[in-house]
């Protein structure tokens, strides 16, 4: 069709030809960037006005401001179930970040320098990634179970026994189902911060919790050890043998060569991971729910569950934002420095 | 001098199996040591895909979950038939959807990928930096005004609405592997192609499109795998069961009481077979997209 239209102009381009291409390319992308910005700047922009109105109703459309202005974050605020939430988000993510990335880059550094397989255990550890966070939701909330998985192994290896013959009972945590939260300091904090008695939940780390972290870092890890393969493999191996030359010993090279080099896939992957943990929904659904008295309930949970079972969009369009504003306060001013090494590259 | 000609000579022709040799005899022990590390790290890899893979095998009278850990003894199938059986309807939704969501958000981040490479235009890297953000946010921001907006155009609870979905969110990220693949593609081929004559769509179907074949398959693969593995969309798109993506149909069984656990876990066998294969089958390329769809 294009062809067709346009043998007659066949030469060489001319400089107005030049200059008419440059809008061109402009228009043409124009019906992406005009869809990709309807579906994401002015519905993001309408679900902020849900947030902020009455009665909004799907059926009935009310944009009535509520009053005051805030009273859908205030709810939020006080409820015991987003208190727990926020709570839950930063353990989570705080553990999940350590574990996966951690271990993630032990095991390129491993990878890295195995002379045997190494294209096989690259496979097998990123092999979770592939999966939906439901199929590993629905092993390892069995591998979870009081009565199996875990709970089997630590029998058998007899660290349940020994730990019985110390404290008098097996070691057979509930896991999932535990309502246990470890280091409450919310009394602490309500005597220390003024007009503190609004805390509603108890804050300390809910040890439901801990099944979800390991899940999701086993599905994870994998994925920040490729990043930091790639990290590694770029490193020319003459740096290396320079190091080596010059008389520095393993962990010397990694501490002052590697891992400043690696700097760039930490922060990637950090970036990353912390995102997913702030819109953590599929493994908590499919591995424990909310859990008991909102032990493993995260903000993505709230928003489906308040918006979609307790049919009160207004409070969970006001959740749905204070999650926008966590993931933007992680991936914002990550996606501003990318873009202004972009413009460096250009210039 | 004849022993650095030859060396040169050969320098190419060494395999990576030799280099690995020679590194090896470089760092001593070291190899040995880090493979000891992780044959002993493999099994707390692999313990979830065991119990996963055993239990599907399981009879019904075997799959009891004091003795998770046993191999299936006798060795059946009926775990498998039975969560097939509920699954299979929701399985070809998902291929439904997925298929041609992946190749509508590829051929769509592919173009864009090109424009953004090859041509630069005022405001081109603020676009760039405004689409990209699509990708980061949390989808429940949209939820609302979304289904609003696909029941307006009679798509709510259908499959096209669905892939409707995918394909949007879908093109930040194939737009960011593509404008990342074609950096390596020379301006210059683009620009005599533009001294023949052609325009800009004709440059990119006959030169560029030609050269996209591992960038389709980077792009092909990732979205594949991530709209296969989509749980929220298909959950508040599509209500009613018979429509709805095996994701969500697995996370169903796995809720219902009087299902067995054995035949949880062959649905969730069943349910990760697509992904796992095209992972083991394409797994070099699937790398490159988690790299390239970093944000480097």
């Amino acid at each position: 069709m294009v062809t067709t239209a346009r043998p007659a102009r066949a030469k060489a381009p001319t400089a107005p030809a030049r200059r008419l291409r440059v809008p061109k390319a402009a228009l043409l992308l124009a019906p992406s960037f005009l869809i990709v910005g309807v579906f994401v700047y002015v519905f993001i922009a309408y679900t902020v006005g849900v947030a902020f109105s009455r009665n909004w109703r799907a059926a009935v459309p009310d944009f009535t401001p509520a009053d005051p202005w805030y009273a859908n974050l205030h709810n939020l605020a006080i409820s015991p179930r987003f208190q727990a939430d926020i709570r839950n988000t930063i353990i989570f993510t705080v553990l999940f970040l350590l574990l996966s990335v951690v271990c993630g880059f032990v095991l390129a550094v491993l990878v890295h320098n195995v002379l045997y397989a190494r294209g096989f255990f690259r496979g097998l550890f990123l092999l979770p990634y592939a999966l939906s966070f439901i199929v590993t939701g629905v092993v390892w909330r069995w591998l979870f179970n009081p009565e199996a998985g875990v709970n089997l192994l630590l029998q058998y290896s007899g660290a349940s026994g020994a730990y019985e013959k110390l404290t008098g009972h097996p070691l057979s945590p509930a896991w999932l189902t535990s309502p246990t939260v470890v280091g409450d300091v919310s009394g602490v904090l309500e005597q220390i911060v003024p007009g503190g008695h609004f805390i509603n939940t108890q804050l300390g780390i809910p040890l439901a919790l801990i099944p979800v972290v390991i899940a999701a870092s086993w599905q994870l890890m994998g994925f920040v050890m490729a990043m930091f393969l790639a990290g590694l493999a770029s490193i020319p191996e003459e740096v290396k043998e320079a190091s080596m030359m010059d008389g520095a010993s393993g962990t010397r090279y990694y501490r002052s060569i590697a891992i400043p080099l690696l700097w760039p896939a930490a922060i990637t992957s950090t970036v990353i991971l912390t995102h997913v943990a702030l819109k953590m929904f599929d493994l908590i659904e499919a591995m424990s729910g909310s859990g008991v008295g909102f032990a493993t309930d995260m903000p993505g949970v709230f928003v489906y569950e308040t918006t979609y079972r307790a049919l009160r969009p207004n409070l969970g369009a006001a959740a749905a934002v204070v999650m926008l504003v966590l993931v933007c306060i992680v991936v914002v001013p990550y996606l501003i420095r990318h873009g202004r090494a972009q413009e460096r590259e250009a210039a | 001098m004849t022993a650095t000609i030859t060396e040169a000579v050969q320098l190419p022709t060494r395999t990576t199996a030799q280099l690995d040799r020679e590194r090896a005899r470089k760092r001593g022990r070291g190899g040995r040591f880090q493979l000891v590390l992780l044959i002993l790290l493999v099994p707390v890899f692999v313990l979830p895909f065991y119990v996963l893979i055993s239990a599907a095998f399981k009879t019904p009278q075997a799959a009891d979950v004091s003795t998770m850990w046993q191999l299936p003894s006798p060795f059946s199938f009926d775990g498998l038939s039975e969560a097939w059986s509920k699954l299979a309807p929701n399985m070809l939704n998902s291929f439904e959807i997925v298929i041609p969501a992946t190749i509508i958000s590829s051929l769509v981040g592919s173009f864009n990928g090109y424009l953004l490479s090859k041509y630069s235009f005022r405001f081109s890297n603020i676009m760039f930096t405004l689409i990209l953000v699509g990708m980061f946010i949390p989808y429940q921001t949209v939820l609302i005004p979304m289904v609003l907006f696909l029941r307006t155009i009679g798509l709510y609870g259908t499959i096209p609405g669905l892939i409707l979905v995918h394909v949007v969110y879908g093109i930040p990220i194939t737009t960011l592997i593509f404008r990342n693949y074609y950096a390596a593609i020379p301006k210059a081929l683009v620009e005599a192609a533009s001294v023949d004559g052609a325009g800009i769509l004709k440059t990119y179907r006959t030169i560029v499109l030609p050269l996209s074949v591992p960038g389709f398959v980077v792009a092909g693969i990732f979205q594949f795998t991530n709209i296969w593995n989509d749980f929220l969309f298909g959950l508040v798109v599509i209500s009613d069961p018979s429509k709805q993506p095996v994701t969500v149909a697995l996370n169903n069984l796995s809720g219902t009481q009087s299902v067995n656990w054995n035949v949880v876990m062959a649905g969730a066998l069943i349910a990760a077979v697509p992904t796992a294969i095209a992972y083991l089958s394409l797994g070099r390329f699937f790398v490159e997209g988690l790299t390239a769809g970093s944000v480097k």
